[in-house]
């Protein structure tokens, strides 16, 4: 017991680690079994245990890369993710500045008509109506688009919150000093959004590469579709291949991952902090 | 200073755009067209107006319509109370000074950046009757008895559905508690134990009081997710074993797909109604108690 801080050891530190160590094993077995039956032959991948591959077959990625058209996957995921998150962040920023800054009656009802959209289920069934209408069916920018959209309601409520915490003198003196206010917004707010924008940034980011439910009614083309829907398509056919199916999970997680392993200070602190100061 | 100038309202414009042409308007559509005939005719050939049939048939059909928006209820209310409560006394733990707690945060949130299409295949391996890694472990520490036919026991099927979504879950929940626990200044719980309060004391009277902000942010999230839930009943069970573990969009899914798109908009239409309700109801609780 070198370390001064370090508590004393009661049977009740003992028994929260051993529960924690617990949880941990929990969590972290079914990921375990995903990675260790990558590697192994398609039978004893069959009986889906956590012993050590007998023989490493290593080459059920290389096969599965083929298989499963997951640079396509990758491609449109990335781009969906990308782009609308791109758009929806930028968008909100500018949105919820206005509506924080300037609370006319008219801007306090668009906040709260945006807010509404956190309860709201979107309507699929009638996208797909809207989406003839608009000549997007079955075309990658009209899934970005309702992507875009439908990051608004959670975009506008995060940032919404930050804006108050940047002292409103700013925005006067540079107007003053002669600056154009969309110049001025994007030279000297926004800059100061960073720490909420990557918030949002990485959570939607995130929540569009997860997203399954809007390929699934808005893209029939294969073409299309990013790697959630390849990977549900690809156990549809391959269901019985465990050792495929596990390898293509494994790759399709790594992205997520990564940005996960980037974005993490992001995420942790930064859910929402605004708001759970209450 | 001319706020006018000073803040361009224009830059409202796109975002509305957006949002009502491809959030809003979907929906109110949807209601519109839950009460035409849509499927049976299309919009082209011109359609009629049905009234309240779409809405007569999910109550009083004989294929279990209303049965699903039970379900939706019911995943609302327990998978909240299963990842909440279990989330708020993880987080009370790791928040109290554990040896590798920021490790147990990483390890705990993992689950929750998964998508869930993919945790549904996951476990769809992890629940198998006969290799299933629950069942052998069960059986490797001579818990054999309590195997089970995890997605095709009628019994046990929705008790799966909800572990499999705290598996997922509960690290998140967890996460935002955290957040709440650091905002909370520790002079209250020294005044707390010099006064001699017990750990349930604490917890009621100086921890949840002062959480009201994270506790709405879980309760909306979590409500919110409920309503909507999809993809691990979708992938898990498909609504099965029969139609026992049928959702609200699990059905309009199923609706869509046969062409039946009148019915479909019309338990879309239903679970507007009920998250709009439920939507009203919490905001209205956030701002009064000023998390809004």
């Amino acid at each position: 017991m070198t370390n001064p801080n370090k508590k004393p050891l009661t049977v009740q530190t003992v028994l929260k680690q051993l529960l924690c160590l617990f949880l941990s094993l929990i969590v972290l077995a079914p990921l375990y079994l995903v990675v260790i039956n990558s590697f192994k032959t398609k039978s004893e991948a069959a009986r889906m245990n956590l012993n050590l591959p007998t023989q490493w077959v290593f080459s059920n990625y290389p096969e599965v890369f083929k298989k499963a058209k997951l640079l396509t996957g990758f491609g449109n995921s990335m781009l969906y993710a990308f782009a609308s998150t791109t758009a929806g962040v930028l968008l909100c920023a500018m949105a919820a500045y206005v509506l924080s800054r300037k609370r006319t009656k008219l801007n306090n009802f668009i906040y709260y008509f945006f807010i509404c959209g956190l309860f709201f289920p979107v309507n699929y069934i009638t996208l797909v109506r809207v989406f003839q209408w608009m000549s997007l069916t079955n075309t990658r920018l009209g899934i970005v688009l309702v992507f875009t959209s439908a990051m608004i309601p959670f975009c506008v409520f995060t940032i919404y919150s930050f804006v108050e915490t940047i002292p409103k003198e700013l925005d006067e003196a540079a107007v003053i000093d002669g600056a154009r206010p969309t110049t001025m917004f994007f030279r000297v707010i926004l800059p100061l959004l960073k720490p909420t924008l990557m918030t949002c940034f990485v959570l939607q980011f995130m929540g569009v590469w997860n997203d399954f439910l809007t390929p699934l009614y808005l893209s029939s083309k294969s073409k299309l579709h990013p790697m959630t829907m390849s990977v549900y398509q690809f156990f549809g056919k391959e269901g019985s291949n465990w050792n495929y199916v596990f390898a293509d999970i494994v790759l399709t997680i790594i992205p997520v991952v990564a940005v996960y392993a980037v974005g993490q200070r992001y995420i942790i602190g930064g859910v929402t902090a605004g708001a759970v100061k209450g | 200073m001319n706020k006018r100038k000073v803040y361009p309202q224009w830059f409202l414009i796109l975002p509305l755009l957006l949002y009502v042409v491809f959030f809003l308007f979907p929906s109110l559509l949807g209601v519109f067209y839950s009460f035409t005939d849509w499927g049976r005719n299309t919009p082209k050939n011109g359609l009629n107006f049905v009234g309240l049939k779409n809405y007569v048939e999910i109550f009083t059909s004989n294929k279990n319509y209303a049965n699903g928006i039970w379900n939706t209820l019911k995943f609302t209310l327990v998978s909240n109370v299963v990842k909440i409560i279990p989330a708020l006394f993880l987080a009370i733990i790791l928040y109290e000074g554990l040896r590798g707690m920021g490790a147990y945060r990483t390890v705990f949130y993992l689950p929750s950046i998964i998508p869930f299409v993919i945790i549904g295949i996951i476990f769809t391996s992890v629940l198998n009757y006969k290799n299933g890694m629950l069942n052998g472990a069960l059986e490797a520490i001579g818990l054999g008895a309590l195997k089970q036919k995890w997605l095709s026991d009628l019994n046990v099927v929705w008790k799966s559905i909800y572990m499999v979504d705290a598996w997922r879950g509960i690290g998140y929940v967890m996460t935002i508690f955290m957040t709440g626990l650091s905002t909370i200044d520790k002079s209250y719980y020294e005044a707390a134990k010099v006064d001699g309060a017990n750990f349930w004391q604490r917890l009621c009277h100086v921890t949840l009081p002062m959480m009201r902000g994270a506790i709405m942010i879980n309760l909306v999230f979590g409500v919110t997710y409920g309503l909507k839930v999809f993809d691990i009943v979708y992938v898990l069970t498909n609504g099965g074993p029969g139609h026992a573990t049928e959702v609200m969009t699990t059905y309009s899914f199923q609706l869509y797909g046969s062409g039946a798109y009148g019915l479909a908009t019309a338990f879309n239409a239903i679970l507007l109604l009920i998250t709009m309700a439920a939507g009203i109801l919490i905001v209205r609780t956030m701002s009064r108690k000023g998390a809004l």
